[in-house]
């Protein structure tokens, strides 16, 4: 198959970058997305020209490096796909293909399509953690919990911290990636005893990094490649309320008279 | 305070002001349709010095006496027009303010760009946002300070309805604009259940079933008005008066033929 990648080209993150063309030739439809960047770069290097760079690790789906915008959507057309399992046979055979990174003013583009997401983990360093002592560790079975929570609890842990939550929203939020931190502790009995703390606090740290603010378009969900459900934007919310509103801020303050 | 302050801060608390007086500008137009649909109800008897006057004349004379005699008179109408005010004016404010932070957070455009799920109404939150404000304004001038003239008289809905929606222009106006509210809600009415944290899988569908119903059923209920009056459906005001004339002679020409008999 033949394919014209229009790729971003940005030097460094003070550069203001552009798109360049490249054609490349000969790719079998089993080729996955980053094994036809792969056949791009050596012939970038071959000409003397410098290779694309790009982030990538496992190469199987369960990492979140491969970060790029494909064609207008994360991770590319196919739903539930990583960049790394999408597979040139998804494309039409001579099609130009835009390719880019994420944008958000949180993501600053390092090079290329490299952006560096350490916002999310100055998130998940906010609150995303649980309390354990360093003993012995107690039998698994002692603390109950309901199949269906710890279900629940392990659909949003499956969220890999890709990004592609705050590169599909049209207002670069990422009330997904944080809503699913959040709901994955805080449904176990485990992050049970952070539970308020971590809500307002990952919160705080996720309006300071500058993400944008959710409208409710749900596209975050259609582009995730973990499908994360937006339910748990909703119980962010709630959990956020509550701890703002209805939580006593001191519980340990004084009634005073009149 | 300083609770409410820090919820203010967060774009959550401030999503949750905007959920707040969305509730609270969709309750006046439920209740506001109501009193609309009253043009189709029989006239009725306005008391002593009035005489039979359109139900909605009579509804109109009604709304500022709410609340009497515990409240003085037009207290409660009062009241009722400085909670919307407030509720315009802070659901705007916190509007802009998350949509100034979120054209902060994506600098550079997308070259391409594909929606997979976020819905037209969704994309347009802003632009019919701002359409309703202008909307409100040319309403309120419209038909409660008679501002456009013709023949508008303080107190006489009927007859200024009436008036208005002989005019095809103004129609049009009206129609387009309850549309824009249409969308408006089609998507704000489910967003707010998720902001406040209500919904969740087993309520999403009947959620975004009755954001659907009371955005449909809104339009559905508000058109009904100047396409009564545009089809002739809904009489002439004088027609009104006068066949009310005409059945208090036919009664007074019965009684007149009793005692003759």
């Amino acid at each position: 198959m033949k394919f014209n990648i229009k790729v971003w080209r940005q030097a460094n993150s003070k550069d203001s970058g552009k798109f360049e063309s490249y054609t490349v030739d000969n790719i079998s439809g089993d080729t996955s997305f980053l094994e036809m960047l792969d056949a791009l770069n050596i012939q970038l290097t071959k000409n003397g020209g410098d290779p694309v760079a790009f982030d990538s690790d496992c190469r199987e789906g369960v990492c979140g490096m491969c970060s790029m915008v494909i064609d207008g959507q994360a991770h590319g057309p196919k739903p539930a796909t990583t960049t790394c399992q999408l597979y040139m046979r998804h494309f039409q055979d001579g099609a130009e293909i835009t390719v880019e990174p994420w944008r958000a003013t949180a993501f600053p583009v390092v090079r290329d399509l490299v952006v560096d997401r350490s916002a999310f983990d100055r998130i998940m360093q906010a609150g995303g953690y649980v309390t354990v002592h360093s003993g012995p560790k107690p039998e698994p079975n002692s603390i109950p919990i309901e199949p269906e929570v710890a279900e629940e609890a392990l659909d949003a842990a499956s969220c890999i911290g890709c990004g592609a939550c705050v590169a599909a929203c049209p207002n670069a939020s990422a009330m997904l990636y944080t809503s699913a931190k959040v709901s994955h502790l805080g449904l176990l009995p485990q992050g049970d005893p952070e539970r308020k703390h971590r809500v307002l606090s990952m919160v705080e740290q996720m309006e300071g990094e500058g993400f944008g603010s959710c409208r409710n378009y749900g596209e975050c969900e259609a582009q995730c490649p973990k499908e994360i459900s937006i339910k748990f934007i909703g119980m962010l919310n709630r959990e956020y309320l509550q701890a703002n509103l209805l939580d006593q801020a001191n519980p340990r303050g004084k009634m005073s008279p009149q | 305070m300083s609770r409410l302050a820090s919820l203010y801060q967060s774009s959550l608390g401030k999503k949750f002001i905007v959920a707040v007086t969305g509730i609270v500008m969709i309750g006046f137009l439920v209740g506001h349709v109501a009193g609309n649909l009253k043009i189709f109800l029989p006239p009725v008897d306005g008391g002593p010095g009035v005489g039979m006057q359109p139900d909605i004349d009579y509804y109109a004379h009604y709304l500022r006496e709410i609340g009497e005699p515990l409240l003085p008179a037009t207290a409660f109408l009062w009241g009722a027009r400085l909670v919307l005010l407030g509720s315009i004016i802070l659901h705007v404010i916190c509007v802009i303010q998350l949509s100034t932070q979120s054209s902060a957070a994506r600098k550079t455009a997308y070259a391409s760009r594909k929606y997979s799920r976020a819905t037209p109404p969704a994309r347009w939150m802003m632009y019919t946002g701002s359409a309703l404000m202008l909307f409100i304004v040319v309403h309120l001038l419209h038909l409660t300070f008679g501002a456009f003239g013709g023949g508008f008289e303080h107190g006489k809905v009927y007859h200024n309805l009436y008036d208005a929606f002989n005019n095809v222009l103004w129609v049009v106006f009206y129609v387009g604009s309850i549309g824009i509210v249409a969308l408006h809600l089609y998507h704000g009415v489910w967003s707010l259940f998720q902001t406040l944290g209500f919904d969740n899988p087993d309520r999403n569908r009947g959620l975004r079933r009755m954001a659907a119903v009371l955005s449909v059923g809104l339009f559905v209920g508000f058109v009904a008005v100047p396409t009564a009056f545009i089809t002739g459906i809904a009489k002439a005001p004088d027609h009104i008066e006068s066949s009310e004339i005409a059945a208090h002679q036919q009664d007074e020409n019965a009684v007149e033929n009793e005692e003759k008999e």
